[in-house]
């Protein structure tokens, strides 16, 4: 695995223009600054990079193959359209790269305890497994909420022998998971390591989750260039906390001629307040240790959110990707959980593939963008997680349509 | 020479520690607050910390979680915590006041209206969890322009090289946090603590207050020999949500002085 050095944080560490930081407590800087410097070696060592590359081939099945959408493509009668398939990651999702990178780095810090918040599960799942191979004692935190509409994962977490926290303050859902696992980070921070989900949280977060999670566009740039010969024009990916579009966008920040669109959970509709689109609505400030948008009211505190995707309802979203938005190198656009659904059902009937349903949202998004464009353009979509934890909502959403078709 | 200044070097005077009670404003609601911090500076309390309630407060336990939850339903916002002090502030002169709260609510107010509107309804200080010296510079600057100080924390996860560095910004009083963990009421002082304040004492002559899971008399004068000035959170809030109203002018009164009493030296 290479972990690439550019990037917009490569002048001021920490810092992707005005976005970023470490707003912790005193207790965890000495934390964040071990966790700095344990990261900083081992992406100069190699045999940490080649035991990462070692079982991201034969343990988490990387490479993800790419995949032409031919019949999505012939349907929506415009751009071409690639899935970078990380729904055939082991786990169902990328999440498995990001928690394979950190629990490796936990392990070489000699930390003994692993924590994690989760939202959808994927991250807690691939976490437990990853901690479930290395043999470490593994919490995950999840909120109430999440653990009902999640089932499944719960489930899958526990038969790894994970621990699952269920989490009943506030909106009990992501946000409340990843103050409850800080929480326990504070506490028992001399041997635990919190491995974070997304591109998000007090630096060095942000630049750690991404480098594990940039293997998605390095692979799907080379994959792209072996088969078309040429790069894409358009990236699109779904954007909770960011992980995956991160993941994807990174290897092209360079290639000016490639367009990024990134896809956010628009729930019942923006104009309801319904939703989750940390950068379509939201302001900025200091959420989980970093500044970047973040969905609040008037005095600064933070609102809750809907979307029908646990993994996308989060009201904050990584600052590098704020930075990309400010920027204009990418763009950000929208999908309701009704069009989520479109997406989903049209993945499925079009490709056999059951997607997620944070993925569901980059889907639609894929399609009508397609529509749009030349059969000369090629669009580039991170499918980055399958479906089997979601059957339970959409039968409840499309339960009655699905019985008649 | 400032209130912060004073309510250390009287207590010093007397040989006693600070005695600062924290109140979550708004909980279990605004008049209740009121009355509350007035009943205990008149038991003897030096130093009031107001605490700003936040959404996502990732430093507290489940006591201050809930006070904060409760208080936002109770629609308190910075503007309802300003209003609290001037009423308190109207009462008592000489008591050093602090805002306790997450940066947040205090960024999108506006540090310079913050600074301004502050100063004005009689604060002293600002102490923010959230926000170590590597981020407070913006806040900082500005606060301290307006006379106002913002108080550090350091913690026993502190290396030496961050105390000294800590200690050279400080101004009022350093915090220290007792223990490795969140706010909240516990059995016994952390047997950390005088390793902690030894530490400290060597960078500075600035006061140390000690604060996280300090909630009985025993506690405060266990550690009133070597600290200026103690901290009590989550055992207030726990009183203030607990107590009837009736009787919460009285229970405050006398839990202050029983602390008040057991910090003489």
């Amino acid at each position: 695995m290479t972990i690439v050095k550019t990037g917009a944080d490569a002048e001021a560490p920490g810092r992707f223009g005005r976005f970023g930081g470490r707003y912790v407590p005193e207790t965890l800087m000495a934390a964040v600054t071990e966790l700095e410097e344990s990261y900083a070696a081992a992406r100069e060592d190699n045999e940490f990079l080649s035991r990462l590359d070692h079982l991201s081939r034969t343990y988490a099945g990387r490479p993800t193959p790419l995949t032409l959408a031919e019949r999505l493509t012939e349907q929506s009668d415009g751009a071409r359209i690639y899935l970078k398939r990380e729904d055939l990651a082991h786990t169902g999702a990328h999440k498995i790269n990001n928690a394979l990178g950190q629990v490796l780095l936990a392990q070489r810090m000699g930390k003994t305890r692993i924590i994690a918040e989760t939202g959808a599960g994927q991250h807690g799942v691939a976490t437990a497994t990853v901690c479930a191979l290395l043999g470490l004692e593994c919490v995950v935190y999840m909120g109430e909420e999440d653990i009902h509409r999640q089932a499944p994962n719960v489930f899958r977490m526990r038969l790894l022998g994970a621990d699952v926290v269920s989490v009943t303050a506030g909106s009990r859902t992501l946000k409340d998971a990843v103050n409850e696992a800080m929480r326990d980070w504070v506490t028992n921070v001399v041997n635990t390591y919190y491995v974070i989900g997304s591109v998000v949280g007090p630096h060095p977060y942000p630049v750690i989750v991404r480098d594990f999670q940039a293997v998605i566009g390095q692979e799907a740039r080379e994959q792209m260039l072996e088969v078309e010969g040429r790069l894409p024009t358009h990236l699109v990916a779904c954007v909770g906390g960011g992980s995956n579009a991160m993941g994807l966008f990174h290897a092209f920040y360079g290639d000016s001629d490639v367009a990024m669109v990134g896809v956010e959970a628009a729930g019942h509709g923006i104009d309801t307040g319904e939703h989750s689109a940390s950068l379509g609505a939201g302001k900025p400030g200091v959420l989980h240790g970093s500044f970047s948008q973040v969905l609040q009211d008037d005095w600064g505190q933070v609102t809750e959110t809907h979307s029908i995707s646990a993994g996308l309802d989060y009201p904050g979203v990584g600052p590098e990707l704020s930075y990309y938005q400010e920027t204009e190198r990418a763009r950000f656009t929208s999908v309701t959980d009704a069009e989520a659904l479109e997406g989903f059902k049209l993945l499925a009937r079009t490709e056999g593939i059951i997607p997620a349903l944070e993925s569901s949202h980059a889907i639609f998004e894929a399609a009508r963008l397609a529509a749009t464009l030349s059969p000369d353009d090629i669009i580039l979509m991170n499918l980055s997680g399958r479906g089997d934890k979601d059957l339970a909502t959409v039968t409840d959403a499309l339960g009655i349509e699905l019985d008649r078709t | 020479m400032g209130r912060i200044e004073q309510a250390f070097r009287r207590a010093r005077e007397e040989r006693r520690a600070v005695i600062a009670p924290y109140f979550t404003v708004g909980y279990p609601d605004v008049p209740a607050t009121v009355e509350g911090v007035s009943a205990a500076i008149r038991a003897g309390a030096d130093l009031i910390e107001l605490g700003v309630p936040f959404s996502d407060p990732l430093a507290d336990g489940a006591t201050i979680q809930k006070s904060s939850t409760a208080a936002l339903n109770n629609s308190v916002t910075l503007q309802s915590c300003l209003e609290v002090t001037r009423l308190i502030r109207a009462q008592f002169q000489d008591t050093a006041i602090f805002f306790m709260g997450y940066y947040n609510p205090f960024l999108q107010y506006g540090i310079e209206k913050l600074a301004d509107d502050a100063a004005a309804a009689g604060i002293d200080g600002l102490i923010v969890p959230d926000l170590p010296p590597e981020e407070s510079g913006p806040l900082d600057d500005v606060i301290s322009r307006h006379s106002l100080d913002l108080i550090y924390l350091i913690a026993p996860t502190s290396p030496d090289e961050r105390i000294e560095a800590i200690s050279k910004r400080a101004r009022g009083f350093i915090y220290c946090v007792s223990l490795t963990g969140v706010t909240g009421a516990r059995d016994a002082v952390s047997a950390g603590v005088p390793a902690l304040i030894q530490r400290v004492r060597a960078h500075t002559d600035v006061p140390l207050a000690l604060g996280f899971g300090i909630s009985r008399p025993d506690h405060v004068a266990s550690v009133a020999p070597i600290v200026d000035g103690v901290v009590i959170g989550s055992a207030m809030v726990n009183l203030m949500g607990d107590t009837p109203a009736a009787e919460r002018t009285q229970v405050v009164e006398n839990y202050v002085r029983s602390l008040a009493d057991a910090g003489r030296r």
